[in-house]
């Protein structure tokens, strides 16, 4: 099932616009993200796609071709997973799973054959006769997910599915995550703020701020084609290093750097994994900080920029806190976006 | 262990506390199992007190089951919905709401009964019937069973978990059915609980509204000290302990063992 969202917008009754009009199409079987930082709309996007939400007029939402905007949340036939997961306390896991396919008056025979389909799937079996109050957080994740799967819906919403976990556990359960999703073949769609996890699972990522969808693309095309800064900066950390002035060759307080293309108006960006300390490096600071991460050194660098700059240094030893040292940036690795005055 | 002085002084101030309580009760049950009260204990022990105060009360006892049954049911029916939607729908009105339905608590029991007879005691044919006097324990007890199931709906998650419910397909009859009645139990029980004993022991307002021939538990009492020899009065006494506690007790586990379930 195709969804297509046309102008979708939601404005509050105290004024506050949450969502400014939006259009969005997501294929058969596709797993979306809707990343953003809190307050950004993202959840209310969900929320109207799910129906939980009352969209401002004009809003349209399709379900292939059916225009299901004015159908209550009931009769849209879509499973959510909810941040805090809204399990039933008072019924087992089994009961939680089947309760979707009993309000469907599936008879009884193809409830429990179906529920024990998504108990396999899932992995929990041995709990299914449990008391959903005995389960462990990444244990009621999978519930959730069941639940919301076992009806067979025309569309999985995740609201922040991984954000009641503790760190360790949530970095095992993103990939068995993403792994469910894709077993399960179903449309998704799922909203978070933590740019790891949308990478990891989602086929697309829709990067969202103020109320406004600002780019939707492949993870890959996102972390290399960032479209405006604000991207830039949520996936994959990107660092302004100064404003054009004019032609292909930015001037800082550490070098000249030269562009790979005239660059007017334009502001450059860069990660701090395109930072290399070189001998030979066109620019030049003074190291400031030096974190051992295990895999590589975070070197905070002083002098290059007005502001701190980060370079990712792979090698064995660091240089010590006050030396200075020389930078070299490869011209394709810097990022020349224009600046909206509205999101500097 | 050596006892302490301070030991000694708790002890001693808890078993005086006990007796302050326990030994009027004691003496009252003894006096309903005495031949003679005024000769004591020596006159010898009889049930024939028991016997006729059953044979002159015994409709009161069944009046004030049925009755406190009745209003169970009354404010079960009435109160869990109002609680629903109190606690789904916070805000000001709510507030003003809530405390609308606790008045009955503030407003003496006499004067909320001497209301209703103004205003339907001229109903021959209600104003003679047991619901009248229902009507006036429903108006008193309904805060309680209110308040004890809004308690447990304002701690759980009562939006999301319905929010849950209609994902899944469930309208709103099916929402309150299995979810929000089930999550509410802990809180409609210990709500039922005080029902039951406060219709069962209510008096002022059951005095003000009784008819010669509806006479409840407590209203039946004050009739008996009032005219019958001390030892009926204390017999009757006794068979209102014999009644309430285990009803008291049963009640008491019930709703303990809901809050472990929920729990």
């Amino acid at each position: 099932m195709t969804l297509s969202l046309k102008n979708a917008s939601k404005t509050y009754p105290d004024g506050t616009r949450a969502l400014l009009p939006s259009d969005l199409v997501i294929e058969t079987g596709e797993i979306v993200s809707l990343l953003g930082p809190s307050g950004c709309g993202k959840t209310t996007l969900l929320r109207i796609i799910a129906g939980l939400e009352k969209p401002d007029e004009g809003t349209e939402v399709w379900f292939g071709s059916d225009n299901v905007t004015r159908l209550p949340v009931e009769k849209r036939n879509v499973g959510m997973v909810f941040q805090s997961y809204a399990l039933f306390p008072n019924m087992s896991v089994r009961t939680n799973i089947a309760y979707g396919l009993k309000m469907q008056k599936r008879p009884r025979a193809e409830i429990d054959q179906r529920v024990e389909e998504v108990l396999t799937l899932c992995r929990l079996t041995p709990l299914a006769n449990r008391a959903v109050t005995a389960l462990s957080g990444g244990q009621r994740q999978r519930v959730a997910l069941a639940r919301a799967f076992a009806p067979r819906p025309r569309l999985l919403l995740l609201d922040e599915p991984l954000s009641a976990l503790d760190a360790a556990l949530r970095d095992s359960l993103r990939d068995e995550l993403s792994d469910l999703l894709r077993r399960f073949g179903i449309t998704a769609i799922f909203v978070t703020h933590d740019q790891n996890e949308a990478m990891a699972i989602a086929d697309r990522v829709a990067v969202m701020s103020d109320g406004r969808i600002e780019q939707i693309g492949s993870p890959e095309n996102l972390y290399r084609n960032a479209g405006s800064p604000f991207v830039a900066r949520f996936v994959g950390n990107a660092m302004r290093l100064g404003k054009v002035e004019q032609g292909r060759t930015l001037s800082l307080e550490g070098g000249q750097l030269s562009l790979p293309d005239d660059g007017t108006g334009r502001a450059v960006y860069v990660r701090a994994e395109d930072v290399c300390i070189a001998d030979d490096g066109q620019l030049s600071g003074r190291v400031e900080s030096v974190t051992f991460l295990g895999t590589h050194y975070r070197i905070g660098l002083s002098g290059v920029t007005g502001t701190l700059l980060f370079s990712l240094h792979p090698g064995a030893s660091a240089p010590k806190p006050g030396e200075r040292v020389k930078l070299r940036i490869a011209p394709e690795a810097l990022m020349l976006l224009t600046e909206d005055t509205a999101h500097p | 262990m050596r006892f302490s002085i301070i030991k000694v002084l708790q002890l001693a101030i808890t078993l005086l506390a006990c007796a302050f309580l326990l030994v009027p009760a004691i003496q009252s049950v003894l006096a309903g199992l005495t031949v003679n009260y005024f000769k004591g204990v020596s006159s010898g022990l009889t049930l024939k007190w028991l016997w006729k105060v059953w044979e002159l009360y015994a409709d009161s006892v069944f009046l004030s089951i049925w009755l406190a049954l009745s209003c169970l049911v009354c404010t079960i029916i009435i109160g869990v919905p109002a609680a629903y939607a109190l606690a789904k729908n916070p805000g000001w009105i709510s507030r003003i709401l809530e405390e609308f339905i606790s008045l009955p608590l503030a407003v003496p029991g006499l004067a909320l009964a001497l209301a209703l007879l103004q205003l339907y005691g001229t109903m021959q044919g209600f104003r003679t019937s047991w619901s009248f006097i229902l009507v006036g324990h429903v108006l008193y007890t309904l805060p309680f069973m209110v308040r004890s199931v809004l308690a447990v709906l304002a701690a759980i998650d009562l939006k999301t978990l319905e929010e849950g419910a209609a994902t899944l397909g469930a309208g709103s009859l099916r929402r309150f059915c299995d979810v929000v009645v089930p999550n509410a139990m802990p809180g409609i029980l210990a709500g039922a609980l005080t029902v039951v004993t406060l219709s069962i022991g209510e008096f002022n307002l059951t005095w003000m509204l009784h008819t010669p021939y509806l006479k409840t538990l407590p209203v039946g009492l004050a009739d008996s000290y009032a005219s019958m020899r001390l030892e009926i009065a204390s017999a009757y006494t006794l068979i209102f302990f014999v009644m309430i506690v285990p009803l008291l007790t049963a009640m008491q586990w019930a709703s303990n063992r809901a809050q472990r379930i929920s729990a």
